[in-house]
């Protein structure tokens, strides 16, 4: 009997997976290249995915990080921005952009995009699927490159590395950190809260969902449910028949998912350090709810707003400012493995 | 005139390095024979050679195809070694390595301490009794079953062929005079060792026999050589650690000083695109002033750290990676933490009294339905944890774990009772961490002195006592692992002093032999003649122990009861 439910269950997951995969075929001709570079890409390049709209002034720090870590070719779509990112985008050396201006929440939040872009260009590759918002931080990334990471994954038979999003927030209200082009955003926002995340196991795709951190602390007291999941499985090693079901916290085949230990131990993890709590966040959230374009008919969004107006500060004498990855390990933020 | 020391090389991939290290070890003179893969494409190969033929003290030999665990690595190993050995006449001891080594110390070092030993085989060998790292378990069964099906593609295949012929008793018959050893794959041999084995008349049986055993790269020549060397050091001179898996583990640039402290002359595996690593050691180096042993206990040690955070990970930690299974979990939370029920009722200011005996951080009830009443009522604590009744409620044990991670080192104790959310019962009985102290039935203490209507305090009373005595039989199950002690009420006010005095000797807060300072306890006269009305209300007060209805309890007339301690 087990083993019949599991065969079905085998099964309902992979029409689930061909159907996204369908979905994000269909959802191709949403997109248009503007700067099509993907030729340069070499067999052993590691790629960067991201959807982005409306951030430019985040753009050149956020390369600049990506390019240091190790990236070694960007894939943007472009939904629709106005403020100059598709120009920026298609002038640097080592991006390939695509525009569309279709509905992001009909191509379920972006991800029937950036499947099938990595359907097309990053089978075989190792690739980190990231929002411009998001910063990658590994165990030894200040002395050793994203490819000594992708490398010991590839040795030990690892397909998929998981991360926990952290959100990072400034002292004072974060109306007054102001954040220019260009500058590191942990300038401005170093803080973060280390220990009140709360862990369930999802049934159906047999990811962890972690919740809490500042936004639940501030935004999500009374509907903890509500909280926004900070689980992310963003590093990959990328094969056609793979696909992401929900942002970058789930994929298809299942087995991606298993980015933790349940036995005891700790397999290796990072962080992406979340810079979302800045100055930019007013301007995004009016934007979206504009657009209603978002999660949930963007209660997330909703919630902000309504926060917003009482000028939050996060900070709090217990939280901790950012030093390094270490840090994160030694809080059980993320963890070495056995990667020594 | 070439060297006494010969380097054998197996590669498969990153050959600028192969090539590299290889310039390297005949820059001092000693001959490379090198064996490339079968695997590696045609072309590739022929460039390889080409670009190392201007180098004379570098050959290469007959390809074959190498698979993990298969035979084709000793297969290539011979070849290379009988090449080794016709071509280079002056080779007295022959190295093994592969093209991710790197040597860490000058090469003339390495010549040097072999020239000291002239007669010594270093090739760590032991009897499958020994050992105890091996992959899958496997030990003494590799010699005597076959294995057709690969361990890395098909695992499952694989297991079920060996219960298969573990069931039905299958055995292979090892040859005469073999005693099976097994040991790391990188050796340095002398040449009459070498040649001993490689010209041995009976080689061929031996051949067809190691062929099928598992890993034979790791058994061959570590059992041949048993046969014919007459000083064997059981010991590589190359250093490689392997990880719980099996595989080995890979050196990085941020290495560096860890293996030039190690004072071995041969590291593996090196990731390809360490470039300070190769550029600092295939450099020239002083020679070392005087010979020093290969030492690398403190590699060993960061190596052996690594794998314990891979497979036993850090108690009471749940995060992205780690996310133990119900009973996988080692430790529930990370350091050990006290749970008192009924005393902050029984006793005036306890809390206080409490932190000021023993310099622990003393909560009020953390599970109160209002709010977590975190020490000095604050409502943020470490790890910037909310005091949110709704926050907590969402995930209790993500709660409490939460809170005894982030204030691991200091010792934690709150206050429980039926009045608070009981969700975390299990988690507190299952953890060995948890010291439960529980007087039953002091919940009724506050009702007796409470100024409520005598209907709703018999209520009240009902409901409590049903909470409490549920949460009794968790406490009291067989799986069980917090250090719990219970008291009925009457039990416990008997000799107060004793019983306290027992829960904080436990907790291990180093503090003179005696309680200073008593807390004080509130004044319960007339506590007997309210339980008393409770039962006239027809209600069955059970959990108090017995009161005799005229007063007369706490005089310590009663002989002294052990405390009832389950572990």
């Amino acid at each position: 009997m087990g083993s019949r439910v599991s065969l079905l269950d085998s099964y309902r997951m992979r029409l689930r997976r061909k159907r996204r995969l369908l979905r994000c075929a269909r959802r191709r001709r949403d997109l248009t290249p503007v700067q099509d570079k993907t030729r340069q890409i070499r067999p052993d390049d590691i790629l960067l995915m991201s959807v982005v709209r409306n951030e430019k002034i985040r753009l050149p720090w956020f390369l600049s990080y990506y390019r240091k870590l190790g990236i070694d070719h960007f894939l943007f779509v472009d939904n629709d921005s106005d403020d100059g990112t598709l120009e920026f985008l298609a002038q640097q050396p080592d991006v390939s952009v695509w525009h569309t201006a279709s509905s992001y929440r009909r191509a379920t939040f972006g991800i029937d995009w950036s499947n099938h872009l990595l359907r097309r260009y990053a089978h075989g590759h190792w690739v980190l699927t990231v929002d411009p918002d998001e910063f990658f931080v590994y165990p030894f990334c200040d002395t050793r490159p994203l490819r000594a990471l992708t490398d010991w994954l590839d040795g030990t038979g690892v397909r998929s590395f998981g991360t926990m999003l952290l959100d990072m927030y400034p002292e004072g209200p974060i109306q007054d950190a102001p954040y220019h082009e260009g500058q590191d955003p942990f300038e401005i926002a170093p803080w973060f809260d280390s220990g009140n995340y709360v862990i369930s196991k999802n049934p159906d795709y047999g990811n962890l969902w972690i919740q809490g951190g500042p936004r639940a602390r501030m935004f999500f007291r009374d509907r903890p449910e509500k909280a926004p999941a900070l689980n992310k499985i963003p590093l990959v090693r990328w094969d056609r028949r793979y696909v992401y079901v929900s942002s970058t916290h789930a994929l298809l085949p299942r087995g991606l998912n298993q980015v933790y230990d349940e036995w005891g131990g700790e397999k290796a993890s990072g962080a992406l350090l979340h810079a979302k709590l800045i100055n930019t966040l007013g301007t995004k959230v009016q934007e979206e709810l504009k657009r209603g374009q978002h999660y949930r008919g963007s209660a997330e969004y909703k919630a902000y707003l309504a926060q917003l107006e009482n000028r939050p500060v996060f900070w709090c004498k217990w939280s901790e400012k950012y030093i390094n990855w270490r840090q994160l390990e030694i809080l059980g933020l993320m963890s070495k493995g056995n990667w020594a | 005139m070439s060297s006494s020391l010969g380097i054998i090389m197996l590669v498969h991939t990153a050959l600028d390095r192969a090539e590299q290290v290889a310039r390297h070890w005949t820059a001092a003179g000693c001959p490379v024979v090198i064996h490339v893969d079968r695997k590696v494409a045609r072309q590739v190969h022929d460039d390889f050679v080409s670009a190392c033929a201007d180098d004379p003290l570098i050959v290469f030999c007959d390809r074959h195809v190498c698979h993990w665990g298969g035979w084709g690595i000793v297969a290539a190993t011979q070849t290379a070694a009988e090449q080794m050995l016709d071509r280079f006449p002056d080779v007295r001891h022959v190295f093994l390595s592969s093209g991710a080594c790197l040597p860490l110390r000058p090469v003339q070092d390495l010549i040097d301490y072999l020239a000291d030993r002239p007669r010594v085989d270093f090739i760590e060998s032991a009897t499958t009794a020994d050992v105890s790292w091996t992959v899958g378990g496997l030990d003494a069964e590799r010699f005597t079953l076959r294995f057709p099906f690969s361990w890395r593609k098909h695992r499952k295949l694989f297991d079920r062929f060996v219960k298969l012929q573990r069931a039905v008793g299958y055995r292979r018959r090892i040859p005469d005079g073999l005693v099976p050893h097994m040991g790391s794959q990188w050796w340095c041999l002398t040449r009459q060792t070498l040649s001993a084995i490689l010209q041995d008349p009976k080689r061929p049986i031996y051949d067809r026999y190691f062929r099928h055993v598992w890993i034979p790269d790791e058994s061959y020549f570590q059992t041949l050589a048993r046969l014919y060397s007459t000083q064997i050091e059981s010991r590589s001179l190359t250093l490689s650690k392997f990880d719980y898996q099996g595989r080995p583990h890979i050196f990085d640039d941020d290495h560096l000083q860890l293996l030039r402290r190690s004072d071995c002359f041969v590291a593996r595996k090196i990731w390809p695109q360490a470039d300070r690593l190769y550029r600092t050691f295939l450099s020239d180096q002083p020679g070392a002033l005087k010979p020093a042993e290969p030492n690398p206990g403190k590699i060993d040690r960061v190596f052996s750290r690594a794998v314990e955070r891979r497979t036993r990970g850090r108690d009471g930690l749940y995060m992205q990676s780690r996310f133990p299974r119900h009973g996988s979990e080692n430790g529930l939370t990370a350091f050990p933490y006290s749970v008192f029920q009924g005393f902050s009722e029984l006793f005036i200011d306890f809390e206080d009294w409490l932190a000021n005996t023993t310099g622990a951080r003393v909560h009020g009830h953390l599970f109160a339905p209002e709010r977590a009443e975190f020490a000095g009522r604050e409502t943020l604590v470490n790890g910037a944890l909310s005091d949110s009744a709704t926050l907590r409620d969402y995930n209790p044990t993500a709660f409490l774990s939460n809170l005894i991670w982030n204030t691991r080192g200091e010792r934690q104790c709150f206050q429980f009772g039926p009045a608070d959310t009981q969700k975390i019962n299990w988690f507190l009985a299952r953890d060995k961490n948890a010291q439960v102290s529980v007087v039953t039935g002091a919940w009724a203490v506050p009702l007796f002195r409470s100024n409520q209507n005598f209907a709703e305090i018999r209520a009240q009373a009902a409901r409590l006592q049903k909470i409490e005595s549920e949460q009794l039989e968790v406490l009291d199950s067989v799986w069980t692992k917090a250090r719990v002690r219970i008291w009925s009420m009457a039990e416990f006010v008997e000799s107060p002093i004793e019983h306290l005095q027992t829960v904080i000797d436990e907790m291990g807060v180093s503090q003179p032999g005696h309680l200073i300072e008593a807390p004080r306890m509130v004044d319960l006269s007339g506590f007997g003649k309210f339980l008393q009305n409770l039962k006239n209300q027809g209600m069955h007060p059970f959990l108090m122990g017995d009161f005799p209805v005229d007063d007369v309890f706490g005089g310590q007339t009663r002989p002294y009861h052990k405390p009832y301690l389950v572990q």
